[in-house]
């Protein structure tokens, strides 16, 4: 693999970032008045930081996401060599997509999967 | 030709032309919109309002950059040129014809994947920066619904890749020869297009910036460029995915009669007007049922199919 076209590409991908965040930059407006340095709203009055707390699910999901995808990078290379591997691999990632569906299953069964604090009363 | 001075043209022409049907996609988007609403659209600069493209690129690049001084300055400045550079990378492994690739990485789709899953910090880190409460709920939306869609947005490609017997999407493309990949991978198409519109944040699952609710999500304090950059960057993930589809499930620049160039460009085309298509036509979910939908019914389904092509595809191997 010849690796120099895409070192050039990246190259100038990133002057054209660079160069439409500094243009912009240069040749943008600039004013200032009461409410100019506010944070935006919907026209109210801030109230209080944005470094504020917020609903746990989303923690959740990003360890959802480091758990599963985490799993399918093996599903990854099984998918790759199938063909050489045969049945035995098959079986071996058979059982493996088995073992992840266990772990969807328990979470779903725990409520995790479920944003609403309703639905997580009814399956318990 | 000298093959080193024929590369730099098809990278440079590449670069170019893929900018400029991100900032032709708008125009394209308004009108094809306006058609579906029984409206005009935009038709007053130049001929078919074509030029319109011109002005708010022009208007665009004079608007006030404002850097909200309550803003973690660095990162807000940085965070919208991370959506762009990452999909414009990814394109460097696309095989738009057997000529017209700047390279063939033999993990080309990994490499996607890598560079898709990096996009996700340019919404993150810009709603968090922004300091703004309806910023950072847009970040954090976009950052679960990305990661849960991301997940099997790469189980949903391994059919093909079991197909092929390749990550490189050269060797992809050559295997549909006889096949478009559609056909016994139409599940696994139906799931990239759904995972695809889901990683691109566009309707009907653009809650992350849900007007409604959320006043711009989390670009609501750029301006300038670099809320244009964000809007580049949603056209350019738009015609990445369909790109991508053309290339994995629709035999990419193969065809009869008609040059490659010319097939490539038909079926990108055909799915960029799909995903406009689905704009004008679909209502937004909850955002509640946007994410059971994904982990429920989604990701199941992915595995499903990957455990019926994995034993088909051992069952025919020679």
């Amino acid at each position: 693999m010849n690796l120099w076209p895409f070192v050039l590409y990246a190259a100038l991908v990133l002057i054209t970032a660079g160069s439409m965040i500094g243009l912009s930059a240069i040749l943008g407006e600039r004013h200032k008045e009461r409410f100019t340095n506010q944070p935006y709203e919907g026209g109210i009055l801030s109230e209080g930081t944005a470094r504020a707390r917020f609903s746990i699910k989303f923690y959740m999901m990003a360890m959802f996401f480091v758990v599963f995808d985490l799993e399918s990078v093996f599903l990854y290379s099984w998918a790759v060599a199938a063909r050489d591997l045969g049945w035995v691999g098959y079986w071996e990632a058979l059982i493996f997509i088995g073992v992840l569906v266990a772990a969807l299953v328990y979470l779903w069964r725990l409520g995790a999967l479920d944003w609403s604090p309703d639905t997580r009363r009814k399956t318990r | 030709m000298n093959p080193v001075l024929l590369k730099i043209i098809v990278l440079v022409g590449i670069l170019l032309v893929v900018l400029g049907l991100a900032s032709g996609l708008i125009w394209l988007e308004r009108r094809l919109l306006a058609l579906w609403q029984d409206r005009y659209g935009p038709n007053r600069v130049g001929p078919f309002g074509l030029l319109q493209v011109m002005a708010d690129m022009i208007k665009i690049f004079f608007k006030e950059d404002w850097i909200p001084p309550f803003a973690d300055k660095w990162v807000f400045v940085f965070a919208p040129s991370i959506v762009m550079i990452t999909v414009l990378l990814t394109f460097a492994i696309i095989p738009f014809t057997s000529v017209i690739q700047i390279t063939d990485m033999n993990v080309g789709i990994l490499f996607f994947l890598g560079m898709s899953s990096l996009g996700v910090y340019s919404v993150v880190l810009g709603g968090w920066a922004s300091n703004n409460k309806y910023s950072l709920l847009g970040g954090m939306r976009a950052a679960s619904q990305m990661l849960s869609y991301e997940v099997f947005m790469g189980l949903s490609l391994m059919g093909t890749v079991m197909l092929a017997g390749s990550f490189s999407l050269r060797a992809i493309v050559e295997a549909q020869q006889h096949m478009w990949f559609v056909i016994p991978q139409f599940l696994g198409f139906v799931l990239f297009f759904i995972a695809g519109v889901a990683e691109t944040r566009r309707l009907p699952f653009d809650l992350p910036e849900a007007e409604s609710e959320l006043v711009a999500g989390f670009h609501s304090e750029y301006s300038g460029m670099k809320f244009g950059m964000f809007f580049v960057g949603e056209y350019l993930g738009v015609i990445l995915i369909s790109a991508l589809i053309s290339v994995l499930f629709f035999g990419g620049w193969l065809g009869p009669v008609l040059p490659p160039v010319v097939w490539i460009i038909l079926k990108t085309l055909f799915f960029i007007c799909f995903f406009i298509l689905l704009r004008a036509a679909l209502p937004r979910p909850r955002f509640d049922q946007l994410m059971s939908w994904g982990w429920k019914w989604m990701l199941p389904l992915t595995l499903a199919n990957l455990a019926v092509t994995g034993a088909v595809v051992v069952a025919m191997r020679r």
